[in-house]
């Protein structure tokens, strides 16, 4: 097999002589080994942050990520791309901003580009209440140590021209709060970078096997049942949004946790219109424009749980109606693409990335909506669990207990979204 | 767009309806008396099947009563819906 070279502007010319046939392959495509020393489930995101972050800040490249379809193909590739931290309750400002600081450099790190665009998010307000629940959140957003700001609504008119601030629109714009260091980023190159430098330190990524079991002797994780055979290893995480519920219970677990469809939606490509990106709470959409200059149209979740990646009819309708309302000249844009992920969302609407009653067993899930923008942070804390068997601070708070002694950490409507 | 067999008023679509989750729960009889997890249990954890669900509907555009319903998480299809008190169909659970 050809080594991985690293991409550089010279790596760029050289195979530029070459008409751009020389590029090796981005990961190998291994047979699964016997036994490893850690199994990561789930090769979105999430998962390969996971590996990339066992390999590089705890030495274990004897790991394996198992991935039942192809990487990136579940809410990884199926997100709004949004990345932001602006979130109400201390422990979520420091693990959002956790994985936003590691988003400013991933770029770097990965040595791939994954198109981070810091180009703001604004969270509209659009009545009394809201307003003032904005302020609130922008200044304990600022007591965290994370940029936030309060808009009026001349200057979001300043900053958006195309959205409907006039007085007697249906959805009135009161103000919104800023945070300029949110934006975007490619949320396939995201899981294509983890995934060759995972790849890169020696980690298996191990794709078209189904996890089907979860082996356990005496209270202890050995290994786990897969469509491609039995595969061993002292240590085992799931890190599978959407099928986590699934999973926990092939080992026994039963979980706070409810999956459900999320849909989005792009439209026709048209030239730059909006340079931000647009969420209302209110009436559950978020919006920004792809580089491509799609329009990314994010919706709210379906009313009833399911598997299904389609999603209901009656949600997209009340979206776009929704959205044609703040932003107009959206009612003559085509809808090219929509889809449904499946999210799985905790009572609190916050994560669940802890230890477990199974010896050796993780759980990294629960993440409802918003899992993106966590992915490096997610996948450098729990890298960190799973290596030395006890959560980073950071995460300390998210553990499964938090559901029997109370210690919930109620994100419901406090990030000012949609969850 | 689901079509969902109300018990009462026949078959609707679901924008006449709403969710009420898991089916079947019910509320411990002498909650001071339980332990921490067997309350957490009730309140919190929850069946989350790929597959056939039990779950409550309210029919809150229509006759605006609950009633149960078996339904594949996966592919949507509705085996049958039943009222309160009743018990589920047969081939679910």
């Amino acid at each position: 097999m050809k080594s991985l070279s690293k991409y550089s502007i010279f790596s760029l010319a050289r195979n530029a002589l070459s008409h751009h046939k020389g590029w090796g392959k981005a990961w190998r495509s291994p047979e699964p080994k016997e036994r490893y020393d850690a199994i990561i489930v789930g090769a979105g995101g999430h998962g390969l942050a996971t590996a990339y972050y066992l390999a590089k800040e705890h030495g274990l490249t004897n790991v394996a990520v198992i991935e039942k379809g192809w990487l990136g193909g579940g809410n990884t590739g199926r997100n709004t791309t949004v990345i932001r931290s602006n979130y109400l309750w201390d422990e979520s400002a420091a693990i959002y901003d956790k994985a936003l600081k590691l988003y400013e450099g991933l770029s770097q790190d990965l040595n791939y580009n994954i198109m981070l665009s810091q180009r703001g998010v604004v969270n509209l307000a659009h009545n009394l209440h809201d307003v003032r629940e904005l302020k609130r959140r922008v200044s304990a957003i600022r007591l965290n140590g994370i940029d936030s700001e309060f808009l009026s609504p001349d200057q979001i008119k300043e900053m958006i021209p195309i959205i409907d601030t006039s007085p007697s629109a249906r959805y009135p714009i009161l103000g919104a709060s800023l945070q300029r260091r949110g934006g975007v980023a490619r949320h396939d190159a995201v899981a294509w970078g983890f995934a060759r430098a995972a790849d890169a330190r020696g980690v298996d990524i191990i794709q078209q096997c189904e996890v089907t079991g979860i082996l356990r002797e005496q209270g202890k994780v050995t290994g786990v049942e897969t469509t491609r055979g039995r595969i061993l290893a002292p240590k085992v995480g799931i890190v599978a949004a959407g099928h986590t519920s699934v999973l926990a219970e092939m080992a026994g677990i039963r979980l706070p946790i409810t999956s459900y469809p999320l849909q989005a939606m792009v439209t026709e490509p048209v030239k730059p219109i909006i340079n931000t990106v647009v969420m209302s709470s209110a009436v559950h959409c978020y919006v920004s424009q792809s580089d491509k200059g799609e329009v990314v149209i994010g919706a709210g979740v379906d009313g009833y749980n399911g598997y299904s990646q389609r999603g209901s009819l009656p949600i997209v309708e009340e979206q776009l109606a929704a959205v044609c309302q703040l932003f107009p000249l959206f009612s003559r844009l085509r809808i090219m693409r929509m889809w449904g992920g499946i999210v799985d969302t905790c009572p609190d609407a916050s994560p669940i990335i802890s230890k477990t009653p199974v010896e050796g067993f993780y759980i990294n899930g629960g993440w409802g909506t918003g899992g993106f923008k966590a992915t490096p942070g997610s996948g450098w804390v729990f890298a960190h669990t799973m290596a030395r068997d006890e959560p980073h601070e950071l995460n300390a708070p998210f553990k499964l207990e938090r559901f029997t002694d109370g210690s919930l950490i109620d994100e419901h409507g406090a990030a000012a979204v949609a969850h | 767009m689901l079509l969902i067999p109300c018990p009462y008023c026949g078959e609707r679509e679901e924008t006449e309806f709403h969710h009420g989750g898991e089916a079947h729960i019910e509320r411990p009889k002498n909650p001071d008396a339980i332990s921490d997890e067997a309350w957490a249990d009730y309140l919190f954890m929850r069946a989350n099947p790929k597959g056939i669900f039990l779950e409550r509907w309210v029919h809150d555009a229509g006759c605006r009563r609950w009633f149960n319903m078996a339904r594949n998480t996966a592919t949507n299809q509705i085996l049958d819906s039943y009222k309160m008190g009743e018990k589920p169909p047969k081939g679910a659970r």
